[in-house]
Parts: C-alpha cells; sequence; structure tokens
C-alpha cells in the first residue's frame, strides 16, 4: 500500500484485542484479505483469532498486541488485485423466481435473459454473515446492481438465489430476507453442513459460477424450516 | 457401565446448553455463543471437580429442574436462587449430592437473570464446530431445553474439586457500569452524541437476550448519514441502530453488522450484563484498562 499513494488501510480499533482495517474498495479488501491469509499460512503473521472480512474491511480479532500489529501492517505492500487459486465452484441454478420479471425490468431486459445474463460472470465470496454460511458474493458489473425489495418476505426458502445491492448470494436455510429472488440452487444442503470439517462451501476468497438448469431436480427436497434468524442489524438478507 | 442421563422435569422459560463457544468460524458467519456469565460457568465446573469449560445448563430468570437416573454431584452458581433437592431445601453455589431419581430445582433467580448448573462429569453430546453451545441467532447446538428433553453426562471426574476458602460469587449488579473505549465507528457520531452516551443513565431493556443487551434512554444522533457497508463486529461491540438507542452485543451477536459501532466494551464486563435485569440502571464509563 505504500506504493499506491492514498488509499493505504485505515486501521480503526475495535476494543482493546482487535482493529478494523478499512479499505478504499471490495477489490483492495480481497487484496489485503487474501495477504493476511498467505501470512498467516506462511507463518509470518502474529496470532490472530480470527479474520473477519466485511464489505470494505476486515476485522482482526483476537490480537495479543493490536498496536503493533497496526504498525506492521501499515508498511504492508500489496497488489491491487486479490491473487486467484484457480479453483472454481459451479452451482446449477434454476431461474424460476418470483422475481424474475422486476429483475428482468430493472436491467431492461427480457425475463428469458435474466438467466443467460446472471450466469455469464464469475463471482467471488467477498464475506460471509447473517446467518452461517450465507455468502456475498461480488462479480456483478454496477448496471446490473437492484434494490432490495421494499417489503421483506418473511420466509425466503433456502437454496434461494437472490440479489441485492452490488451481491449475489444462495439462501443455505429458510430465513426471512428482503432480497429479489431470481432462481433456485436445488441442493441447498451443500452450503452449509456443521457436521463436515468443510462447514461452508463457499468460504471468503472462493470463486462461485452459476450454470442454468432446466428444470428443479425431482429429488430436490425442501431444507426444514429451523429457528430462523431475525436480522438484528436491520441488514435483512 | 453407563453413565448419568437428566431428565429435565421444568425447562423454565429459556434454558440452553452452553460451554465456552465455537471461536474461529466468524469468518463463516459463525457467532462465538457460548455462556453469557462465563466466570459463573467456569466456577460451577470447578466446584465439582470438571475442566472450566465443561458444558453446564444456563436458566434464564426462572431456573429449570432436572431429574437423575443415577446418584450425581451437581451445583447451582450464578444468579442466587432457592435450590431443592426432592423439595428440601438445599445449599446454592456449593456442590450438591443428588440420589437416583430426585428433583434438583433451580427455582426463579432472586437477583440476577443466568444461573448456571454443573454437574460432575459434565453434559454429553455430540458437538457441532467443536461446540456444544446453544446458539439461538444462528439455529446451531442443540435446542432449548424442553419438559422431557434428556441429557447424558460424561464420566464423572476422580478428582475431588479445589474448594475456595471464601464464597467467590459475584453479586449480581444492583446497577450496571459498563467501560467502553471509542469503537471503530465513534466518529459517525456528533460530540454531543458521544458525551451523552459517556455521561447519561440508560437502563437495561426487556428486549435484551443472548444475541445484545438492550438499552433505554437518550436517542444518541449520528453525524454522518447513509449506509455503513456490513463489517465485522467483535464480542461487546456497543452498536447504534437508527432508534439511537446502544445495543451492547454479547455472546450470540451477529459477526457482521451494517450499524455503526460507537464503543467496545470489554469481554470481562460482559458477565455483569448478562446478570442485569430489566430495569437496572446502565452506565457507560470510559475503559482506562
Amino acid at each position: 500500500m505504500r506504493t499506491d499513494t492514498g488509499t493505504a488501510p485505515l486501521i480503526r480499533p475495535a476494543g482493546r484485542h482487535a482493529l478494523l482495517v478499512e479499505l478504499p474498495d471490495a477489490e483492495r479488501t480481497a487484496a489485503f484479505h487474501a495477504e493476511l491469509l498467505r501470512r498467516r499460512a506462511a507463518g509470518t503473521l502474529a496470532p490472530v483469532a480470527e479474520i473477519v472480512p466485511g464489505a470494505t474491511t476486515v476485522l482482526l480479532d483476537g490480537v495479543a498486541e493490536p498496536k503493533a500489529l497496526a504498525r506492521e501492517l501499515s508498511a504492508w505492500d500489496i497488489p491491487r488485485t486479490p491473487p486467484s487459486d484457480g479453483t472454481v465452484i459451479t452451482l446449477p441454478v434454476v431461474y424460476d423466481g418470483p422475481d424474475l420479471s422486476e429483475v428482468a425490468e430493472l436491467w431492461g431486459v427480457p425475463e428469458d435473459e435474466v438467466a443467460a445474463r446472471h450466469s455469464s460472470y464469475t463471482y467471488r465470496v467477498a464475506f460471509c454473515g447473517f446467518a452461517p454460511g450465507f455468502a456475498y458474493l461480488t462479480g456483478l458489473p454496477a448496471p446490473l446492481h437492484v434494490p432490495r425489495r421494499a417489503t421483506p418476505r418473511t420466509r425466503v426458502p433456502a437454496g434461494a438465489v437472490a440479489l441485492a445491492g452490488p451481491n449475489s448470494a444462495v439462501y443455505p436455510r429458510a430465513t426471512p430476507g428482503g432480497w429479489q429472488i431470481i432462481g433456485t440452487f436445488p441442493d441447498p444442503g451443500r452450503l452449509w453442513d456443521p457436521t463436515s470439517d468443510q462447514a461452508a462451501l463457499l468460504t471468503p476468497g472462493t470463486q462461485v459460477r452459476f450454470s442454468p438448469l432446466e428444470s428443479r431436480a425431482t429429488t430436490a427436497k425442501a431444507a426444514p424450516a429451523e429457528a430462523a434468524p431475525t436480522t438484528p442489524d436491520g441488514g435483512a438478507a | 457401565m453407563t453413565h448419568a442421563t437428566l431428565t429435565v422435569t421444568r425447562p423454565g422459560a429459556l434454558t440452553t446448553i452452553q460451554d465456552a463457544g465455537r471461536a474461529g468460524h466468524a469468518h463463516l458467519g459463525v457467532p462465538r455463543s457460548g455462556a453469557l456469565d462465563a466466570p459463573s460457568m467456569r466456577l460451577a465446573n470447578r466446584l465439582v471437580g470438571n475442566p472450566e469449560n465443561t458444558a453446564a445448563l444456563e436458566t434464564t430468570l426462572t431456573g429449570c429442574a432436572v431429574r437423575p437416573d443415577r446418584n450425581i454431584t451437581a451445583i447451582v452458581g450464578g444468579a442466587p436462587c432457592r435450590v431443592t433437592v426432592d423439595g428440601r431445601p438445599a445449599p446454592w453455589g456449593t456442590p450438591v449430592h443428588v440420589p437416583a431419581g430426585a428433583t434438583l430445582d433451580a427455582g426463579p433467580a432472586t437477583s440476577g437473570l443466568r444461573s448456571y448448573l454443573a454437574f460432575a462429569g459434565g453434559l454429553a453430546a455430540e458437538p457441532t464446530l467443536g461446540s456444544l453451545a446453544t446458539d439461538l441467532l444462528s439455529g446451531l447446538g442443540p435446542a432449548p431445553l424442553a419438559e422431557g428433553t434428556r441429557i447424558a453426562l460424561g464420566p464423572a471426574p476422580r478428582t475431588a474439586p479445589a474448594l475456595p476458602d471464601a464464597p467467590p460469587w459475584p453479586a449480581p449488579p444492583a446497577e450496571l457500569v459498563l467501560p467502553a473505549r471509542p469503537g471503530p465507528r465513534a466518529d459517525w457520531f456528533t460530540d454531543a452524541a458521544l458525551r451523552t452516551f459517556l455521561t447519561a443513565v440508560y437502563t437495561v431493556s426487556a428486549q435484551s437476550n443472548r444475541i445484545g443487551l438492550r438499552t433505554q434512554g437518550p436517542a444518541l444522533e449520528r453525524s454522518k448519514d447513509g449506509e455503513l457497508p456490513s463489517e465485522g463486529m467483535v464480542l461487546g461491540a456497543v452498536q447504534v441502530p437508527p432508534n439511537g438507542l446502544p445495543v451492547v452485543f454479547l455472546h450470540d451477536h451477529p459477526t457482521t453488522g451494517g450499524y455503526p459501532v460507537i464503543a467496545v466494551v470489554p469481554e470481562q464486563a460482559l458477565a455483569a450484563a448478562a446478570q442485569a435485569v430489566p430495569g437496572t440502571p446502565l452506565r457507560f464509563v470510559p475503559d482506562l484498562g
């Protein structure tokens, strides 16, 4: 970041043992996050209990000496774009969502073109939140960003593929939500399985592509409605 | 040989299984969860000879009752309450013997909110992401206790517990004083709001739960409009939603949020917050620690 004048990370204190590092945009947040993971894997990062990326921030929590780490971070030289490890997860989608026509109208395209558009981009998991395994995907170009629904739904089914603002997401389980639903991923159980070593399929940094399916597999089971989280931060997903 | 099993005969308003929670998964959207009054849970475990982060029961205001099918050693600590074994008075805050088939009843809290029931051998269940904690926000871990719920216990420890010399249970707060240092988004508030935050008397709202301690009092005015993109939040973050009333995030808090965090309360101060009943006066003071 030294070499990129005016875009140095802003380091904000977040209590006795945490720092919130703010980056100028999502791309540089991704690059900074990737650099943190690289240094942690190499054993050159001071111990940090949690590395939590956000939209344009990364929270470093459980840090013994936050001031020393802040000094170190501000001296880092970080590439502007995140490196890719080449792994891409492809999710099949039936484009049958209840908000398909509204999204088509916002995009100014015929309804049957939404699938082709949405599945033509490579997305990246920017961060998780709202519910376990709920991944915020970036990669949709700005002209295709859509607002949240004026009235959130009390129940969005598991597997719903939805859009809001700069993000796409696939709901791991049924929750309330205000995003525009354009399709269905028929196998939502794959997204979040706390009994597995890899509990979340989509972790920050993962690349994702969507592939249109003709119709929903007849074997796809609807996930049971569990104790759904409320949205105490108002950030209804 | 099989170990003891508890049957829940009175679940109370909200009784959950809690341990030290599941750290290290915040980036997947998984809250830490775990006992809200962690020091009380740890002490209860030590007094029955368990490792201090062994799973125990956390009650809310109205206590709970369980019946073991073997002779066991148990303890009720945390919020003070009347303890009975098959209706006969038993001590609070020290280990008690519960015969097979007898009912251990932790009554409603006489002060504070959350009592902890620990059992020699600890509660045994299948962990989720390394923890038995019930996470009410994300639905991880065992469901809250219901009448008839059966819970297995682990093998009783062989070592005799080391009893402390003096009663070490802290009293629930008559007034809650929470140290706070400026949070990452303190600059989203007016100077007047920052002054009000550190000088006004708030009260603990009845809307409080395991996710957050909600407050009533003067609303805090923001100096910046607009939306804050989602960002990671620490335990003890004091977030201010659009109504201007601070929320102190407790163990089941979401891992990311979209409202500005004005301050952060250190983890050590949150045990008292977990025991503050609705209506308790609350002051935030500068954290100089």
